[in-house]
């Protein structure tokens, strides 16, 4: 092992400036790749980090209003979710894992602690809520059962409010004014994708009771209980008929309900990206192979003008195996070694874009969504140095071949 | 009883370039014993380059036989004759054949890379050889660094490293002034005496004659085949 690596260093040292230049397209060409992979990987981190507050499973569902006449109803009619429906869906459907009511109170509500008060979205949530839109629990708790069943009037923040309406304060068992009542502020919560969300969470329960005095919903959420994209489909039908029989709508009604199926949006992103990946190592395989024709064409040459070393070494007893692993080694040498580096270098490159990309982050948290965390991983790198050993052997076979074939009689009459 | 380490029968070998056929060797036939020293002159076209390239098997003939040490030598691919060549076989050129960017130790050592021997064992030995040839301050120097006698002696240790049966010399003088030809000689007979065969391949006369035996060619078959009358045994042995 050490009496190869000495031969490939005295040949390679003898001509550096050749051995660098040869050396210096592969590493490009892994460098490229490398690059772009890691940026493909960034696109579609970018993709997940959006993704990350919602279950990969979820169909959300906003009521609209008909557009198609149906059963003797005008269209245009409203369509107004209701407890009932939660209920109905979760009894006679099946696929259905968690299903849950959201209701939206009136546009903005006051909120009020001590001197502090300001304008907020507060949602009606039931527990099952949190097993859809993931959210991350920073203090305290979120709501449960119980304060359902109660009615209890408690309260779950967002951590931006907390910081506006609290400052420093510890904010839970405090309470907070919604819209002129008294709640007690239970959990502090955060949106894993957007630090800046402003959400006040309340019971259902409190809200239809306290605010509404009805059983109304803004929306439907439910996760169901498969993991591919044709079952899921198939939930999103079902539910979708079963509110049209309910509600009295036509099937074909496209505009009576908006329906967000996440595992859809995901498949459909994913298959994207697996689009742009396989571009991707199209391109780089393309530039990896201009650098083989590289190190092919050098190693040629340095076949040829070794061919009387090599008919020397033949004569003393070199079979001609041992020369061809002499040409592959030396080329395997070149191509690992200038490779290598332009993965490390890629891998740099890489590395100093996140933590810049993290600084432009704080100005700009949207940027998140769309490239997030570029870098390639340790798959990334294993194929890469799986394509190297490839091309550094493809790159030495037909100079190899040509040295395995010199005859030692003409290479030693070769003045 | 002394054995035969070179024993040709009848060989016959052609050169076919396209249509033309050149036919080299017509019908040799020679026996040469263990510890022999023989030269094989001739004028160029004589078939005597050839014939080196037969027994060192470097080249393939077309009928007859050949055997080396008693080992029938055909056609065979290219790591067997590779083995045999470094068992049986020592080769010192005109032009020496040396690798001009392995210093000395690496140049002698070559022979034993390719017998697997291990990096130290090799150079070790090597330093030997280069001490018995008077090298051994030049070990660690290019090919380029020594003169032309030293470049030939420096071939003959590695042409001796492996313990060969015999040694095929190819004008091992063409390229040295008289002075260091006669050294060369004196130490090719030497090495002679310590009972490896010794086959010098030589159009000089004088080189001729400091061997015991003289194989003269012409036009592809021995012309002559006598032992050297004026040969003389070393002085000190």
């Amino acid at each position: 092992m050490l009496d190869y690596l000495e031969e490939i260093l005295t040949t390679l040292k003898q001509n550096k400036l050749r051995a660098i230049m040869t050396g210096f397209s592969v590493a490009w060409g892994i460098f490229m790749l490398i690059i772009l992979l890691g940026s493909g990987n960034g696109l579609q981190n970018g993709m997940e980090f959006g993704l990350r507050d919602i279950a990969q499973n979820a169909i959300q569902i906003w009521p609209g209003r008909t557009s198609i006449e149906h059963e003797g109803l005008n269209k245009g009619r409203r369509i107004q979710f209701t407890n009932e429906d939660v209920e109905l869906l979760q009894r006679d459907l099946q696929g259905i894992k968690d299903v849950t009511g959201r209701l939206y109170l009136w546009s903005e509500v006051p909120l009020t602690y001590k001197n502090e008060y300001s304008d907020y979205t507060v949602t009606c949530i039931t527990p099952a809520y949190y097993r859809i839109r993931l959210q991350d629990l920073v203090k305290g708790r979120f709501i449960n059962e119980n304060d359902l069943k109660e009615s209890r009037k408690v309260l779950v923040l967002s951590k931006s409010i907390v910081e506006q309406l609290f400052g420093d304060e510890d904010p839970i068992g405090e309470l907070v004014k919604v819209g002129g009542i008294h709640f007690k502020v239970i959990g502090v919560s955060a949106n894993p994708t957007d630090e800046s969300a402003k959400d006040a969470m309340i019971p259902l329960s409190t809200g239809q009771r306290v605010f509404n005095g009805s059983h109304n919903l803004s929306n439907l959420a439910l996760t169901t209980s498969y993991q591919t994209i044709a079952e899921n489909k198939q939930v999103e039908e079902e539910v979708r008929s079963f509110l049209a029989r309910r509600h009295r709508f036509s099937d074909e009604d496209q505009e009576a309900l908006n329906v967000w199926n996440t595992m859809e949006s995901v498949t459909q992103a994913q298959g994207v990206f697996n689009g742009l990946r396989l571009f991707i190592w199209v391109v780089g395989i393309m530039t990896i192979i201009a650098g083989i024709v590289g190190v092919s064409n050098i190693m040629i040459i340095l076949v040829k003008e070794r061919t009387k070393e090599l008919g020397i070494r033949k004569a003393l007893g070199a079979s001609p195996w041992s020369v061809v692993q002499l040409v592959l080694s030396e080329s395997l040498f070149i191509t690992a070694v200038a490779g290598f580096m332009g993965m490390l270098l890629g891998m740099g490159v890489l590395h100093g874009a996140s933590v810049i990309l993290r600084q432009v982050y704080e100005g700009n948290p949207n940027i998140r969504n769309i490239f997030y965390n570029p870098s390639a991983d340790f798959g990334v790198a294993l194929s890469a140095a799986v394509v190297l050993v490839a091309a550094g052997l493809l790159a030495g076979f037909i100079p190899a071949r040509k040295a395995a074939s010199i005859k030692p009689i003409e290479a030693l009459h070769d003045e | 009883m002394s054995k035969s380490i070179i024993r040709v029968e009848a060989l016959h070998k052609s050169y076919v370039n396209g249509k033309n056929s050149l036919h080299v060797l017509k019908g040799l036939t020679m026996n040469i014993q263990e510890g022999e020293m023989v030269s094989i002159m001739g004028s160029s076209g004589s078939g005597k380059s050839t014939l080196l390239n037969v027994l060192g098997i470097l080249d393939n003939y077309d009928a007859g036989s050949y055997h080396l040490d008693g080992i029938p030598i055909t056609r065979m691919n290219e790591t067997k004759a590779a083995r045999y060549r470094n068992q049986y076989i020592g080769f010192v050129f005109q032009s020496f054949n040396l690798i001009s960017f392995k210093n000395a130790v690496e140049n002698v050592a070559l022979p034993l890379y390719y017998q697997g021997v291990s990096r130290k064992k090799r150079n070790d030995l090597a330093l030997e050889y280069l001490g018995r040839m008077g090298l051994r301050e030049w070990a660690h120097h290019l090919p380029s660094e020594l003169s032309g006698g030293q470049k030939q002696r420096l071939a003959i240790a590695r042409a001796l490293i492996s313990k060969p049966k015999m040694i095929l010399a190819d004008e091992p003088t063409g390229a040295l002034d008289s002075q260091t030809s006669r050294e060369v000689m004196e130490l090719l007979k030497e090495v002679n005496q310590t009972g490896i065969a010794m086959v010098i391949v030589t159009h000089e006369n004088e080189i001729a004659a400091q061997t015991r035996r003289i194989i003269r060619l012409r036009d592809g078959i021995i012309e002559s085949d006598e032992v050297n009358a004026d040969f003389q045994t070393l002085p000190n042995t």
